[in-house]
Formats: structure tokens, C-alpha cells, sequence
């Protein structure tokens, strides 16, 4: 074999081979396609909720006042259960305690509490009765999470101390901070907000 | 070769450590058993067969990296890594209610709400679904300790880690209960002791959110979210609510507490309050050199972290002189979207005292700001999603510290 030839028969065999590769892979995407399977619009998961399963679980309270059960309280009622349950960790008066304070009203030295922060009194019940008390959450009726709302805000000087707390009046309640929560405005770029 | 074998002193001591052999023989430690001698332990552990195969890993009994914990979170050790994939053992904590302990074979997901279908799943409902993995961050908005200058990279910002997370994309299942297209909300709720709950906009179902079921191919830690928990990349971590029990689609946000009285920051004004800030941010930290260390002069390199919520890292420049030159930082390829990116870059230290700073800028073109003019942007009492630049300074002996100095108020 003359140095040429070898190199031609180098050459030959890599291009062969490259054809083949494209070949086969022509071949594949092919099949592939005509064997694509779309997903569908829905894969028939799950099972259907009903009422009852709803009901267990959906305990949220919107500001509109969807999701408070029947049920009252007032801050007299409040007291009992506040100084019984919370006030070990809240202090006494909700001033503060192991845990932050609930009552404090001047906006711009103290810590953001119910009274100078909160912008909604349905917040107050949603989480009290999904999160409080802390160390056995879920175990206070209606009208006990009602009275300690009401006590909340009274001390909060928000309601008067014999104003009734349920499903009607709780939403109407207007927080001194209601109009100061505003969306985030950052979107990127140069600007520092 | 054999010579160099000869003059072991183990000999043929099966299972005794050399440094047993040497106390035994001299009745106390011999210094020589705490003095390196070169080349030596590469031929007393071909003196033994090491442990066999077993059925769980376990770091090297020299390395130790930990978390630390505090009663609400725990940090990740950000100076202990190299890579950009935090190992799920030491990915941030951070929960309002404990840890719970769910059953897999019992858990179920609840959609309801605006939907043509109110649906229950269980795991494997959710698992059968087409699945998806994603590489990115995960960061507490409350992730900035100012500190003192005995500080740790992990205690300034330990809340941010990252994971490939498997699960379904969100918009898959919102697809199959059928949203109604007037949603603009859904309610996420966790099925811990806090049954945490916050509001989500539905563009966000429908853009990149996921249910995630796998943290690094493998099942979820319980602390971060086992079995099953939302996914919002680039995006604060309280949103991605774990241990996911129930979603309700709405017109409306809920107004949880953790999205009114957390998670909130009041403005300059003394009065405006921002509120579903749920971006985070660009921000960097050098991990490498810092707290603790001591390092000498000559070549070093400095190593740390970039990230951002809103895309991929641009570009990374670092100072060696307390911000008044920077340089650019090479970044570590893959560089992923809303993901941490490793940067690096050469520094000779002379020896004499000075300061290493870091920033980030991402592809909208933000850089992380000073401490200085975040506070300017934002007012004294912002709380959350504080990325300022931070910096280590270096002093005569080498010791390197946190510069608390620049956060001060
Ligand atoms: C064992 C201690 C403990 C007890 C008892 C307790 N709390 Fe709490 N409370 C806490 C802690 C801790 C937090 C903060 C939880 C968090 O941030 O996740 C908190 C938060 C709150 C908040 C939110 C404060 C804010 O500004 O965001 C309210 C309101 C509240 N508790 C009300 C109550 C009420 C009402 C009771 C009695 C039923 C109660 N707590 C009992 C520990 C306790």
C-alpha cells in the first residue's frame, strides 16, 4: 500500500462510519416522531373531594370575613382564657413575655404588634386558631379564639372592652394600620428600592 | 520500598492505632504522634484493611460540618463547601411549628377552591404526574445577622442553600383541577404545628412553581418539607410552604400573618409598609477567606457565593482593598437561573491589613447595594430581604474577620 492509500482508507472509515450514525439517527427521530404521545389535558389523578374533606381542613378567614364560625366573644370573656393560656408567654397584659408582645401601640419606637401593625382583625382570628396557643395549637373553641381576638384588641384600644366579637362584626373592625400595606414595587434593574 | 516499610514502627500491630503502639510503649503520648511525618500515613493505612462496604454513607470521621441551630432555624455551614448543591443533611431549617413526623403512605393534598374539580392526591397521585427536576436556591428572607466581627459566613447568611429539586410543575396540577382562569391567588397551608399558610398569585402556579417531592434525588428531609412541599424558585423561602396539606385557589390574598405581620418591610416614610415582596434579591458572600481563618501572605484565592431570584448571575467583581478597585470574579459554569454560582479570583496579599468585599449583579443589570444605600432605599426599620455587601477584613497577623463595621445603623 503506497502512503496515500493508507491515508484514504484512514479517512474512508470515520466518514463511513459518520454516515451510518446519521443514518440510524434519521431513522430514530423518525420513529420517534410518528411515536410521539402527547400528554393529555388531564391524566385522571386523584380522587374527588368532597364536602366533608373540604370542611376537616379549610379553616382560612379572609378579610372579607369567609371562614369565621359561629359563634362570640368579648374582651370580659377574653380575660380568663387570655391570663389561663397565653399571658405565660405573652405577659399578662400582652405586653411581651418568652413571646413577642400582641399590645403595644406606638408605631415608631416599639416592635410591630397587633395594635400598631396588623392591617386586618380577621388575620388575628385565622391565626389564633391555627397556630395559638403555641404549645397545643387547635385546641381552643370558637368562642374562646372570639374572646381572646376581642381581648386583643380592646387592650389594643381598638374595640371597646364589651364590643361583641363574631362571623358579622370581626370584618368590620378597621386596624389602625389598614392602609399602609402597599404590593412590592422592586423589579430588577439599576434601582435600589 | 521495603526499607521504607521497616521503619514503621506499627509493624505487624493489627488493630492498634500507631499512636496506641507509641503511648503503650513510653507510658505517655510521644510528640512524635502529633508531629507529621511526611509520607508516613500514606503507608499505615495500607497496614490494615479499612472497613467494608456498608449500608449508609457517613462523612470522613475528620470532617464535621454542622448546622447551627437556633429554636427557630438552623444554618447552613457555608464555609465548609465547595460546590454549589448543599448536601440535604446540612440544607437550612427554618419552621414555626416544629418538624412534623408524616406518614408517606397517608399523606394527602387537598386542591380546592376555584377549581372545575376539588381534589384530593395522595403521593403517588403526585408522583405519577410527569415529572421535573430543577437546580436552584432556597433563602430565608430573614437571612442577614450584622453580627460582630467574630462572625461566621454560616451565621451572617447560613439561610440560603440549594438543591435539585423532583417534583411536578404546579401548573400540571392546577391543569388538572381545572382553575378557573379568573383565579389570581391560591392559598398554600402546611400540615405542621404552625399550619403555616400564605398567599401565592397564580402567574406565579403557572410560571415556574413546583410540588417537589425528591431534594437531591432523594426523598425530602423531614425538616425541609417531607413528604411533599411547594417550590418557588428564586423566591423567599416561607412562601415554598412545606409539608404541603391543602391549596385553595382564589380571586383574593387571605392575608395570612406571615404575609402582613412577617415577612413585611416597613418603608422610609414611617408609614407605607411593603408587603408580598417574595423576590430575593442579587447577593454574594465570600466564603473563603473568612471567620475563622488565618491565612499568610502570598496567593490566595477568594471563593464565595453569588445568587439571585431573578434570573442568572452577570457578573461577580470582588475588592481587595476595601472598595476602591474591584475586580471581576470568574464564575463557575453551569451558571443556572435563580441559582447559586460559585465565583473565584486570584489575590497576593502583601501583609498588610485590608478588606475583602464581594457583589453581585444579575441579567435585569441590579447590583447588590451598601449597606448604606439599602438603608437609604428602605428606611431604619426594614426587616427582610436584606442583601447588602459584606466584607472580611484581613489585620497584620492574618486573621480574618467579619467587617461588622459596615452594617452598622
Ligand atoms: C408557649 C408559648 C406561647 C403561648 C402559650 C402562646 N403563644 Fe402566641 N406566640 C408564641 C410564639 C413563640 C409566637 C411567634 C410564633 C412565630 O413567629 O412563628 C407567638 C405569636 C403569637 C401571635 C402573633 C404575633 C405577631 O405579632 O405576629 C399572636 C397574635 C399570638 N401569639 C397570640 C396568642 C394567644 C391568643 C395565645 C393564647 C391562646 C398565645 N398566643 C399563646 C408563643 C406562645
Amino acid at each position: 500500500m503506497t502512503v496515500i492509500w493508507r491515508r484514504l482508507v484512514v479517512l474512508q472509515i470515520p466518514i463511513l462510519g459518520f454516515s451510518l450514525v446519521i443514518g440510524f439517527l434519521q431513522s430514530n427521530l423518525e420513529s420517534a416522531e410518528q411515536n410521539f404521545v402527547q400528554p393529555p389535558d388531564r391524566f385522571g389523578f386523584g380522587r374527588p373531594a368532597m364536602i366533608t374533606d373540604i370542611e376537616k381542613l379549610d379553616i382560612d378567614v379572609t378579610p372579607a370575613g369567609t371562614g369565621l364560625p359561629p359563634g362570640n366573644g368579648t374582651a370580659q370573656t377574653g380575660t380568663a382564657t387570655w391570663n389561663r393560656v397565653c399571658g405565660s408567654c405573652h405577659g399578662p397584659n400582652g405586653e411581651g413575655g418568652t413571646a413577642a408582645p400582641v399590645v403595644g401601640l406606638e408605631p415608631q419606637t416599639g416592635p410591630p404588634t397587633v395594635g400598631n401593625f396588623w392591617p386586618y382583625a380577621t388575620t388575628l382570628y385565622d391565626y389564633i386558631n391555627r397556630a395559638m396557643p403555641r404549645n397545643a395549637p387547635g385546641s381552643l373553641t370558637a368562642d374562646e379564639v372570639y374572646g381572646l381576638v376581642a381581648w386583643i384588641l380592646a387592650r389594643n384600644e381598638i374595640i371597646e372592652d364589651n364590643a361583641v366579637m363574631d362571623a358579622r362584626t370581626l370584618p368590620q373592625v378597621t386596624m389602625p394600620s389598614s392602609n399602609r400595606f402597599v404590593p412590592d414595587d422592586r423589579t430588577g434593574g439599576p434601582e435600589i428600592r | 520500598m521495603a526499607d521504607s516499610r521497616q521503619s514503621l514502627p506499627i509493624g505487624s500491630s493489627g488493630g492498634l492505632t500507631r499512636r496506641e503502639i507509641l503511648v503503650g510503649a513510653t507510658g505517655a503520648v510521644s510528640t512524635i504522634a502529633t508531629t507529621p511525618v511526611s509520607g508516613q500515613q500514606a503507608l499505615e493505612t495500607t497496614r490494615r484493611p479499612g472497613r467494608g462496604p456498608n449500608e449508609l454513607g457517613q462523612r470522613s470521621q475528620f470532617v464535621r460540618p454542622r448546622r447551627d441551630p437556633s429554636t427557630t432555624s438552623s444554618r447552613t455551614p457555608l464555609q465548609d463547601l465547595r460546590g454549589t448543591l448543599t448536601p440535604a443533611d446540612l440544607h437550612f431549617e427554618r419552621h414555626h411549628g416544629g418538624v412534623p413526623a408524616i406518614d408517606p403512605d397517608r399523606y394527602e393534598l387537598l386542591i380546592h377552591g376555584m377549581v372545575e374539580r376539588a381534589t384530593i392526591f395522595t403521593l403517588a397521585d403526585i408522583k405519577r404526574f410527569p415529572a421535573t427536576s430543577r437546580i436552584c436556591f432556597l433563602e430565608c428572607s430573614g437571612n442577614l445577622r450584622r453580627g460582630t466581627p467574630e462572625t461566621l459566613p454560616q451565621m451572617v447568611c447560613g439561610l440560603t442553600s440549594q438543591t435539585e429539586w423532583t417534583g411536578v410543575r404546579l401548573s400540571t396540577v392546577m391543569e388538572e383541577v381545572g382553575a378557573s382562569s379568573d383565579a389570581k391567588w391560591f392559598l398554600a397551608e402546611g400540615q405542621d404545628a404552625a399550619v403555616m399558610t400564605r398567599s401565592i398569585p397564580m402567574s406565579k402556579a403557572f410560571d415556574d412553581a413546583m410540588i417537589v417531592y425528591a431534594q437531591n434525588g432523594d426523598a425530602l428531609m423531614p425538616g425541609n418539607g417531607f413528604p411533599a412541599r411547594l417550590l418557588l424558585p428564586g423566591w423567599e423561602g416561607n412562601a415554598s410552604v412545606k409539608w404541603l396539606r391543602r391549596i385553595e385557589v382564589a380571586d383574593q390574598p387571605f392575608m395570612t400573618r406571615e404575609e402582613t405581620s412577617k415577612y413585611t418591610d416597613p418603608l422610609g416614610d414611617g408609614r407605607t409598609v411593603r408587603q408580598f415582596s417574595f423576590v430575593m434579591d442579587a447577593r454574594s458572600i465570600i466564603t473563603d477567606p473568612a471567620y475563622p481563618r488565618i491565612i499568610e501572605p502570598g496567593w490566595h484565592e477568594i471563593r464565595g457565593l453569588a445568587w439571585s431570584g431573578r434570573g442568572r448571575i452577570t457578573r461577580v467583581e470582588v475588592s481587595t482593598d476595601g472598595g476602591a478597585n474591584w475586580q471581576i470574579a470568574e464564575l463557575q459554569p453551569p451558571v443556572l437561573e435563580k441559582a447559586h454560582v460559585r465565583f473565584r479570583a486570584p489575590w497576593n496579599w502583601t501583609g498588610t491589613p485590608t478588606e475583602l468585599l464581594s457583589r453581585a449583579t444579575d441579567e435585569t443589570g441590579y447590583t447588590q447595594p451598601t449597606w448604606e444605600v439599602l438603608r437609604a432605599a428602605r428606611g431604619p426599620r426594614t426587616r427582610y430581604h436584606q442583601n447588602p455587601i459584606t466584607s472580611w477584613t484581613i489585620g497584620e497577623t492574618g486573621q480574618v474577620l467579619f467587617g461588622a463595621d459596615r452594617l452598622r445603623s
